[in-house]
């Protein structure tokens, strides 16, 4: 790995630096702007947190399909099991392995985004 | 063709306000690539008008658009408004002499429409806990109108949604085990057919104005309406990427499913169970999750190149979070 800096710091950097130029841009580049910032701290947190996510998903499938396997592989196999609804709702296991693949890859997209189910807000 | 709207928008000022008027504080105010809202105001001696156009910026292909015409749009709005629904007043429905191309003129509303406002704003506390009645009643208005004649609306069911929205899922390559289970599992849960109406097909919290006073006070966004089952509409805004951060209030964000409900057999709309709301709803996180996902194809084929294009891809772990939750609670 490289360091000094790391790769997420780069992409920290970048849009660091974006946010000091949104205040002088017209409102669709300001728009923009925010968006290109969002997409490097998504970048950012891919970095840091992706590689334990796709191990983790990697078990979870591995774990109702019965077999282990590299994780594209394993996602392939589990869309095809479910869409010749040889796996459904019912199968033990599969909604807790999906409920834990979603919440990571929704901790990497939208952090704060909150989910069917979340409590309300304390006040 | 290039269309100078300002120039556009001075002459038709002389048409609808008479000898005299003048185009004033004309401006863009939003809308994506296709779609364009300008605000403008026609003074005249007697005082102004403050109005809002909405024109096609680009060209409209009826086959393989989803969305209707301008003018079927204006027609609807004036259907729906004699029935009593919350709608801004249609002025003039653009022709040819405009040279706008495909366009119609409203009265500007006041109000707002930010839907994260509308949950967590205080302004709109004292309303608030009326608004998801409200809804429900706006939206029994809506269903109860006869679809103009010869508007040519699509007719669309849950099961032809499954089909569509499968063909495109399929059609992007993407490999997603949640949004294959939703659509097993919904295929399994159609609801029984019920008499088709008009919807509106695109309601919910954003498309909405809300006053801190009035509450609901215009239906806006006409463009995807269509018949098919008053559930549609009904589970449309209980879809929780539109309730801005207030899961636990099912309507927009702001109130309860029984709330939405009896506002709507209090104005006269059929009895719908939850049920089926609650199909529509996950066929509407499903549907989103497909749009997200079909927002990223359009900048991989290079279709179109805005940064925003690819981060909306990103959304659609949001719509998966969801539906595994509505996928463990079921129907």
């Amino acid at each position: 790995m490289i360091t000094h800096p790391r790769t997420e710091e780069l992409a920290q950097a970048v849009a660091a630096w974006i946010d000091t130029i949104r205040p002088g841009l017209d409102p669709r580049n300001a728009f923009l702007a925010r968006v290109a910032a969002n997409a490097l701290a998504t970048v950012g947190r891919e970095l840091t947190r992706g590689p334990a996510a796709e191990a983790t998903a990697a078990a979870a499938m591995a774990q109702v399909l019965g077999h282990g396997g590299p994780h594209a592989e394993l996602n392939a196999e589990l869309c095809a099991r479910i869409r010749s609804a040889e796996l459904t709702v019912a199968t033990p296991g599969l909604l807790a392995a999906l409920r834990t693949m979603a919440s990571d890859q929704l901790a990497i997209d939208q952090p704060s985004y909150r989910p069917e189910g979340t409590p309300p807000p304390r006040p | 063709m290039t269309v100078d709207v300002a120039d556009a928008l001075a002459r038709l000022a002389l048409r609808l306000g008479g000898e005299g008027a003048r185009l004033a504080d004309a401006g863009r105010l939003s809308g994506g690539a296709s779609m364009e809202t300008w605000g403008f105001v026609i003074e005249v001696a007697g005082g102004r008008e403050e109005l809002i156009l909405r024109r096609r910026g680009a060209p409209f292909d009826p086959d393989n658009a989803r969305s209707i015409r301008l003018a079927t749009e204006a027609a609807l709005i004036r259907a729906t408004g004699a029935r009593g629904a919350p709608v801004p007043p249609v002025r003039h429905i653009c022709d040819e002499t405009d040279g706008l191309g495909e366009a119609y003129v409203m009265g500007r509303v006041g109000g707002e429409t930010l839907g994260k406002r509308i949950v967590s704003d205080p302004r709109f506390d004292a309303v608030r806990g009326g608004l998801a009645r409200q809804c429900g009643q706006v939206l029994a208005q809506i269903h109860a109108t006869p679809p103009p004649p010869d508007l040519g609306l699509k007719t669309v069911d849950g099961l032809g949604e499954l089909d569509r929205y499968e063909e495109v899922y399929r059609a992007t390559g993407a490999a997603r085990p949640i949004l294959e289970l939703a659509f097993q599992y919904l295929r399994g849960h159609v609801p029984d057919p019920v008499a088709p109406t008009l919807l509106h097909g695109d309601f919910r919290n954003g498309n909405l104005m809300f006053d801190p006073d009035k509450g609901l006070v215009a239906v806006l966004d006409w463009e995807l309406s269509h018949i098919g089952d008053p559930a549609e509409d009904m589970g449309w805004i209980c879809t929780n990427s539109w309730r801005f951060g207030r899961p636990d209030r099912p309507v927009g964000g702001f109130g309860d499913y029984a709330d939405l409900l009896a506002g709507y057999a209090a104005a006269g709309g059929r009895a719908v169970e939850l049920s089926r709301v609650r199909f529509w709803q996950m066929l509407g996180s499903l549907r989103w999750g497909i749009m997200c996902l079909t927002m990223y194809m359009s900048w991989a084929n290079g279709t179109e190149r805005s940064v925003e294009r690819p981060m909306i891809g990103r959304r659609v772990s949001e719509t998966e979070a969801d539906l595994v939750v509505l996928l463990e609670q079921g129907l």
